[in-house]
């Protein structure tokens, strides 16, 4: 029984820790993205602390609503950015000490995320307007496609371990860390960057800086929205770009997340996950400047790619198993 | 070698007829207001010998009719519309006389362009204004897009109706921002003229000021100093190279492609700066008069090779990226044919094979080592291709115009009119061949200019290249199209 109160209090600390460290940093993430591309480009840029400023502005804007929008012009947002937080709060990035209740587990974690991208391809359509229900479609076509990969490829790293609560495949590749660079794990990675760089609308599959509103699917979903609304939406996305690249970065390098809770053991993880998001940022920032953005009838072709790379890392670790 | 011919309405179609057999295009067509009657005066130019005929026929105020020829020439019958819309003579038999300047909550019945139109009347209510055709079927959803749009963009209005994301039709709604400049010319000084024709199209101020000045000095009869004629050359295809660099860079932008861009805009930046010690404008103002051509300062050909070399760079980073090179290839193609039938201009026609090019076909300089560039593909590529190409072909005449004039910066001679007759001035600008045709007074003040851009032959192509063409495509196909609005709309 005391064991079990120490557990939900233990879990209930890495969970708000993990809250507070993304809010705070999703924002300077996407703000060193940004800066990370202007200089390769050759421009200054806006600066890391550009997005956080963005946020204020419209945080103390009032909302203007398109005509004939529903109350889900406001729900919408809400619910998106709640969903991000419960994947902030479920998603084992400083302690793998969960919930006995709540474990964070795989198919938990996608449900969380298929949930905010449904709430967000709502708000496209509310309005009723052709751009907003012309970025749902195809943000709807993406997701539609990503989903499988997540799945699949979280799926053939939880073989070895026997389970698909995150926080056991993340101990297990603490206490093995040869098992990091197994075929099966680096095949499985590489799948989930893939998904993870489509389902954040990052180039190829999108471009988050286009003013071309016939070409946009994130920002054509947002297009109605406006002051706080938008606030909220952004940080939604931000935050989930956060959390499924602190997820990425984890798996590859789980090195500092705890395994219980103490002063030192969560200070060594929050340094951690700051220099593992800032280098994941840098890369995949510096990567985009040599991308364009593909025809969007490629992408299929693009997640088809990702799909096969997480389906041969099912079968690998079946055959490791087996071995 | 230009010849007139005054016809009456019965003799117009068969005149027509024969000079479009015999290879000519209707380069413009433009209405008079005379004091008892409405003129329309028909040009058309022949590229083979650069031969230019004025057909003209005379229309009572009373009963402003003119035959038809919309079924002889697609651009004529478009503008017969604009005849309709800003003088008020009527097209008989026109296959689409609808409205195509004037928007339906412009009065009906007020010409602008006529003697007693006064100021512009108060706006009715805009009602079953636009034939947008409605497709129906299962799943088509129409995709209204601007006249606001989120970019620096003019405006402009495009229907699409659609099938998932696949573009079944495309109409495009312009001349949201009629601005009376054809009215502005009237009245005004002929050296007047050139500032205005400097803001028809603002990256065209070179192009637009060039055709004016060849107009009015051919109807006045003033031969120009060879000098002059290499320094309008010169401000021709500096014109033409920042446009066409600020294309290539926008080009790969519309892909996501944002370091070519970055890196064509910084090329563009220089060269603007270039210009602005040139004639002391950014975009080239200032350099053409009446009579001449005057520049502060020759570009130093150094700099214009490393340009050159710069944008070759570009180029090859562009195109050895292999998602920028599938998104252009085989995107939004313009067939050679329908470009031919449409009587399509400039880098939009060469990219589909039309072998057209105003600075070889009605030469305005002597230019031997003017290369004209064609690709065959008709599509993003072709076009990019052509402005990548040009932008070298450029670079080499301009050496070679900079050898040729050895420092001399042109006389600028500023000549007075005297007397009145009509000229037609036909610029190779960057965009395509400008045609202008100004008319002047007996006072020696301008009483007609019709300016043309290529953009109004051109604007019609862009909705025919869109067949088969994805939705998310569509701003790639547009901008590698780039047509003026502000030239169109006038």
């Amino acid at each position: 029984m005391n064991g079990s109160v120490g557990v939900n209090v233990s879990a209930a600390t890495f969970a708000t820790s993990q809250v507070l460290v993304l809010v705070v940093l999703s924002p300077l993430l996407i703000g060193l993205m940004r800066t990370v591309r202007a200089r390769l480009e050759g421009r200054v840029g806006g600066g890391v602390l550009q997005p956080w400023r963005d946020l204020r502005k419209l945080l103390l804007k009032e909302p203007l609503q398109a005509q004939g929008r529903s109350w889900w012009a406001m729900a919408g947002p809400v619910l998106l950015v709640s969903s991000s937080l419960a994947l902030c709060a479920l998603t084992p990035l400083l302690g793998t000490v969960t919930f006995p209740s709540l474990p964070d587990d795989l198919f938990v974690v996608v449900s969380i995320l298929l949930l905010g991208s449904v709430a967000l391809a709502l708000v496209g359509l509310d309005a009723g307007t052709a751009f907003g229900g012309m970025g749902s479609s195809r943000h709807m076509m993406i997701s539609a496609l990503v989903e499988p990969t997540v799945l699949l490829s979280v799926y053939a790293l939880s073989i070895p371990v026997g389970s698909s609560v995150l926080s056991r495949i993340v101990e297990a590749r603490l206490d093995d860390p040869a098992s990091v660079l197994s075929p099966v794990s680096l095949l499985a990675l590489l799948a989930l960057t893939i998904a993870v760089v489509a389902e954040t609308g990052r180039l190829p599959v999108d471009n988050p800086a286009t003013h071309l509103e016939l070409t946009m699917v994130h920002e054509a979903m947002v297009l109605e929205s406006s002051g706080r609304d938008l606030a909220w939406l952004e940080v939604g996305s931000w935050l989930r770009l956060g959390v499924l690249l602190g997820l990425v970065s984890t798996l590859l390098v789980p090195w500092g997340v705890a395994t219980d809770l103490t002063a030192a053991g969560m200070l060594v993880a929050v340094l951690a996950l700051v220099a593992k998001l800032a280098v994941a940022a840098t890369a995949l920032a510096t990567v985009e400047v040599a991308l364009a953005k593909v025809r969007l009838f490629r992408v299929p072709e693009l997640m088809a790619g990702s799909f096969v790379l997480a389906f041969l890392a099912v079968t690998a670790s079946y055959l490791v198993v087996q071995g | 070698m230009s010849t007139t011919h005054d016809l009456t309405a019965t003799q117009l179609r068969g005149a027509v007829a024969a000079l479009l057999g015999e290879g000519h295009r209707v380069a413009l067509v433009a209405g008079h207001e005379d004091d008892d009657c409405l003129r329309v005066v028909y040009v058309l130019v022949r590229a083979a010998d650069d031969a230019r005929v004025e057909l003209t026929i005379r229309v009572p105020k009373d009963r402003p009719v003119v035959p038809s020829l919309a079924d002889l020439d697609y651009g004529i019958g478009r503008f017969e519309r604009e005849l309709h819309d800003l003088y008020g003579i009527t097209p008989e038999g026109h296959p689409l006389p609808a409205r195509l300047v004037r928007h339906a909550h412009w009065p009906s019945g007020w010409y602008p362009m006529r003697r007693d139109a006064g100021p512009a009347p108060a706006f009715e209510p805009d009602v079953g204004s636009f034939p947008f055709v409605e497709v129906e079927g299962d799943g088509v959803y129409e995709i209204p897009v601007g006249p606001v749009h989120a970019g620096l963009i003019e405006p402009g209005h495009f229907r699409f109706s659609v099938v998932g994301e696949t573009i079944l039709r495309m109409k495009a709604r312009l001349w949201f921002v009629h601005r009376g400049v054809e009215k502005l010319f009237e009245g005004q000084p002929v050296q007047d003229g050139i500032a205005l024709a400097e803001l028809i199209s603002g990256d065209t101020a070179v192009g637009h000021a060039i055709a004016y000045a060849v107009a009015v000095e051919g109807a006045l009869g003033i031969e120009i100093a060879e000098q002059d004629r290499l320094i309008r050359a010169v401000l021709l295809e500096l014109e033409r190279l920042h446009n066409h660099v600020a294309d290539l860079g926008a080009l790969a932008n519309d892909v996501g492609y944002g370091i070519a861009n970055a890196h064509a805009q910084t090329i563009r930046e220089s060269l603007l700066r270039l210009n602005k010690q040139v004639t002391g404008h950014r975009l080239l103002r200032g350099g053409i008069s009446v009579g001449g051509a005057h520049v502060l300062d020759l570009p130093p050909a150094a700099e214009i090779t490393s340009v050159a070399h710069r944008v070759a760079e570009v180029v090859d980073i562009c195109l050895s990226n292999s998602t920028v090179l599938d998104r252009f290839t085989g995107t939004a193609v313009l067939p050679g044919e329908q470009a031919r039938g449409l009587g399509v201009l400039g880098y939009v026609a060469r990219a589909s094979g039309i072998d057209v090019d105003a600075r070889r076909d009605h030469p305005i300089a002597d230019l031997p080592g003017l290369e004209v560039v064609v690709e065959h593909g008709g599509d993003v590529l072709a076009r990019y291709l052509v402005r990548a190409r040009e932008v070298q072909a450029s670079a080499h005449l301009l050496t070679d115009l900079l050898l040729r004039l050895a420092g001399e910066t042109g006389s600028g001679s500023v000549r007075r009119a005297t007397g009145g007759r009509a000229g037609i001035g036909l610029a190779g600008g960057w965009r395509g061949t400008i045609a202008h045709r100004v008319e002047i007074g007996t006072d020696g003040r301008i009483s007609r200019v019709k300016v043309v851009d290529p953009s109004f032959f051109n604007w019609p192509a862009l909705p025919v290249a869109l067949a088969d063409t994805i939705v998310p495509d569509f701003p790639l196909a547009n901008k590698s199209f780039n047509q003026s609005y502000a030239g169109n709309d006038l």
